[in-house]
């Protein structure tokens, strides 16, 4: 099967600092990737690095066979990835439906600034769209709140939903659950999940709870200082001593050298 | 050779007067992160009560040096009276809005003060040469310098020196730079960030005065003095980096030179060198010369 | 809403058209200023919705004056119709290019660097002898497609001529709000980040802000160059900007009404206050300013929404 989004050599160093190295994979279409490490292990780098936030100082990304390496996010959106954030990332003084016409609206224009300025923002296509993502979400029932009033998990869902309304192929996810109480974990996890499977999306999610990326994932991509350490079936890698030891923060003994 | 000495003068004299009206303007804003449209107000009542002092005294007949002084003194007094009224009685309601609305509010306010100019002195222009005159002049090959522009630049070398010691190496200063660097953390770590805030207001406000009190007796002190001055300290502060003293320092000789030079050389362009200077700064480091821009994290 | 808005907005031109005639000299000269100022603020508006707030517009402003005074003086184009769009392209052109710079910046640095770029305008004028220097000059009194009005009918002429202008604007300006690219001021101001990552780009964005509010600003510079017969130097100072400033942040940016009645409420206010409390313009000036500042941050213009709310709250 060919890949959908393939990434080789990928490096980002901040002055002597190196965020990501050597950082080498492929991800076949609908494929639901989960991404684990501790904190500073480079998983957000290599999230920003897809999706054009930040420049990789070397390596490719290549996305259904084009490359898209240092392409500004804008445009990465538009060929097809999405992402949301760790902190939801919506429009606090609009409420849920026209936070999501916004992303409707955005999604479905051509790139031509004065074609923009020509097109209402609420067009019936848009509007279908909006609904639809929020039927699909389960988040309908807050349409008219304001997105400020919003609680957490609700929130996340719209940053999520907004992020699909522009119908990408791939979408990655920063820490769905972060900021979520243990209970409602699974739960965001399923309506989120099962939304993105009838999408038929891909899915690259970065996830601290094992139990949720034990139970989505269908491959999980361990971090360590900046490179990925295991790629494997989740039960696979978290029986992994190693990763274990890894993800928990403390080093093994013999492998003291942390690069600076 | 001539005119290479007269643009070195002219430029330090010049940008003498520059550091002095954008240190204050510098200072508010790196602490508070206000960009303080009143400087150019307490820069006009520094120059009216200079003048006015200038008045009592000279008519009196007293001693030129006091003289200086009390116009000084009396200026800064002004100064402090009117940062007490606004920071106690505006600015501290709107901390904590957005940049560009506190702006607003110091716009607001500088439109108010100046017909409280009109008010208490009425449109006519004043003078206080005298200071100026009783400091005479020397010759220096052809060219003739004014004492006076002379202690100015010294002044301003003076209060760019305290200014970094004071930063650097008093407890205040430090004080300074913490909040300057995170207030959230200073206020965690037990600083009364409010106290330093209206501490600091007002050293600005007092620097603000005493920039129009020297300056006083080289202009017609007349309305509309801070209007002018305001746009100009603007630029001088943006070329530096807002915020950073030693960038109103650079930034003052940047464009102190650069209108110096002008002025000599092609007099057409002496209006407009300065905010052509700001914009080919900023096209180039938007957050001047002097500062970081924050990182934009997501 | 909508439309009602519209029907409302068309009925109020269509009024103050025909009554024109009726009016006092002194309140049609004051409206035709109050109303080619109005498309300034139109444009501030714009800008002032995605939280942008430049303390520079007047350098658009004079640049579609010094348009129509310079055409006046170095060419045989006398048509007001021509040289007003002259002014407002000119103006819109200079936006453009300015734009590739200032688009790229925020909040006070946004500011400061649109008050520079005024300022660079000022300088050059106040210098430029051909460009009137200080004093600047006299504009020539144009013809409407060969019709030369004369005094009273002049004014009148010139007045119909700034309320047409503001219908234009206000209905494509009122679209505008509307697409996608208007629309998005509000989620440009709330999250930029969020907005780049669905896909559209904000510097963009601004950029066509600019480019719409200087060919506005223009417009408005050039109608008033018509209106006073004379540009000077004072039309590019960051006071004239100010004012400009002042009524956007009076009126607020809840709508295209709001700057219209915002604008003429300021020119009235002004000229009253200039009568009866000569000396005390700056200073009920800037304490309307600060009232309205802290007391209703989203302007004079929500005051009736709030009231309108109020109603639908009581009402059964």
């Amino acid at each position: 099967m060919s890949a959908i989004l393939s990434v080789r050599d990928l490096e980002k160093t901040f002055g002597s600092v190196v965020a990501a190295r050597d950082i080498s994979l492929d991800v076949p279409a609908q494929q639901t990737v989960g991404i684990i490490g501790a904190n500073g292990a480079g998983k957000t780098t290599f999230v920003n690095m897809i999706t054009g936030h930040l420049s990789p100082s070397k390596g490719s990304i290549l996305f259904e066979g084009n490359d898209i390496t240092g392409l500004p996010s804008r445009t990465i959106t538009r060929l097809g990835i999405s992402r949301s954030f760790q902190v939801a990332q919506v429009f606090p003084s609009l409420t849920v439906t026209e936070n999501m016409w916004a992303a409707a609206a955005i999604a479905r224009g051509r790139d031509s600034i004065i074609a923009r300025a020509l097109t209402p923002l609420d067009t019936p296509e848009a509007k279908t769209e909006a609904d639809a993502a929020m039927e699909l979400f389960q988040i309908t029932r807050y349409r008219d709140a304001r997105a400020v009033t919003l609680p957490q998990g609700v929130r996340k869902l719209l940053d999520i939903a907004m992020a699909v309304a522009g119908s990408p192929r791939v979408l990655l996810l920063d820490e769905p659950t972060s900021g979520i109480s243990i209970e409602e974990k699974f739960g965001l996890m399923d309506v989120v999940m099962s939304a993105l499977k009838t999408r038929r999306i891909t899915v690259l999610f970065v996830e601290h709870d094992m139990e949720i990326v034990g139970r989505f994932a269908d491959r999980v991509l361990a971090f360590y200082d900046g490179t990925v350490i295991a790629d494997e079936r989740p039960e696979t890698v978290l029986a992994n001593p190693r990763v274990q030891t890894f993800i928990s923060g403390t080093k093994p003994a013999g492998e003291g050298a942390v690069h600076a | 050779m001539l005119t290479a000495f007269a643009i070195f003068s002219d430029g330090l004299v010049y940008a003498a007067y520059l550091f002095l009206v954008a240190v204050g303007l510098t200072l508010i804003f790196g602490v508070m992160k206000i960009l303080n449209v009143t400087h150019g107000s307490f820069y006009a009542f520094g120059a009216y009560g200079a003048a006015t002092a200038a008045g009592v005294w000279f008519d009196r007949g007293w001693s030129d040096a006091g003289g200086l002084l009390f116009m000084v003194g009396l200026a800064m007094l002004i100064g402090l009276a009117i940062g007490i009224v606004l920071e106690r009685g505006i600015l501290r309601f709107v901390y904590g809005k957005d940049e560009v609305v506190i702006v607003l509010v110091t716009y607001a306010v500088f439109l108010i003060l100046e017909d409280v100019i009109v008010l208490v002195w009425g449109p006519r222009s004043y003078a206080a040469y005298q200071p100026m005159v009783a400091a005479g002049s020397i010759d220096v090959g052809d060219l003739t310098l004014s004492n006076y522009d002379i202690g100015m630049v010294v002044l301003a070398a003076a209060l760019a020196a305290f200014g970094y010691w004071a930063l650097k190496f008093t407890r205040y200063g430090k004080l300074l730079t913490v909040v300057i660097f995170d207030r959230e953390v200073a206020a965690a770590y037990g600083i009364n960030v409010k106290v330093i805030y209206t501490v600091t207001f007002l050293i600005g406000a007092m620097l603000g005065a005493l920039g129009g009190a020297v300056m006083a007796p080289k202009i017609s002190v007349t309305l509309g003095i801070g209007v002018e001055v305001i746009v100009l300290a603007f630029a001088v502060v943006a070329i530096g980096g807002m915020g950073s003293i030693e960038g109103a320092l650079i930034g003052a000789l940047i464009v102190g030179f650069g209108r110096a030079a002008a002025v000599h050389l092609v007099p057409q362009v002496e209006l407009f060198v300065i905010y052509a200077v700001m914009a080919l700064v900023l096209g180039f480091r938007p957050h001047g010369l002097f500062t970081q821009p924050a990182p934009r994290k997501i | 809403m909508a439309s009602r808005g519209t029907l409302i907005g068309a009925a109020a031109f269509a009024i103050l058209a025909a009554g024109a005639p009726l009016l006092p000299q002194w309140l049609v000269s004051l409206s035709t200023i109050a109303f080619a100022n109005a498309l300034v603020v139109l444009g501030l508006v714009i800008l002032w919705r995605t939280g942008l707030v430049p303390f520079g517009q007047a350098l658009f402003y004079a640049i579609g004056a010094y348009a129509v005074a310079l055409l006046g003086r170095y060419t045989p184009v006398r048509d007001v119709f021509v040289v007003v769009i002259a002014g407002a392209v000119c103006a819109g052109i200079v936006a453009y290019l300015v734009g590739f710079l200032l688009a790229r910046y925020r909040e006070i640095f946004f500011a400061m660097l649109s008050l520079a770029m005024s300022m660079i305008l000022y300088g050059v004028l106040v210098k430029t002898e051909t460009l009137g220097s200080t004093d600047g000059f006299h504009v020539e009194a144009g013809s409407f497609f060969g019709w030369r009005p004369q005094g009273a009918m002049r004014n009148l002429a010139l007045f119909w001529l700034v309320l047409g202008c503001c219908a234009v604007a206000a209905v494509l300006v009122a679209r505008y709000f509307r697409s996608v690219a208007g629309a998005l001021a509000i989620p440009v101001r709330d999250n930029e980040i969020r907005v780049e990552f669905l896909g559209i780009s904000v510097d963009r964005l601004i950029h066509l802000k600019l480019v719409i509010s200087g060919i506005l600003a223009g417009m408005g510079g050039a109608l008033a160059a018509l209106a006073v017969q004379h540009v000077d130097p004072q039309m590019a100072y960051w006071t004239t900007s100010g004012g400009f400033v002042f009524v956007t942040i009076l009126a607020g940016a809840g709508s295209v009404a709001a700057a219209f009645v915002g604008s003429l409420a300021f020119e009235l206010v002004r000229s009253i206050a200039v009568d009866l409390l000569p000396g005390a313009w700056q200073l009920i000036l800037g304490s309307a300013l600060l009232l309205t500042i802290l007391f209703l941050p989203e302007g004079l213009g929500s005051l009736y929404a709030r009231l309108r709310r109020r109603k639908e709250e009581t009402a059964p």
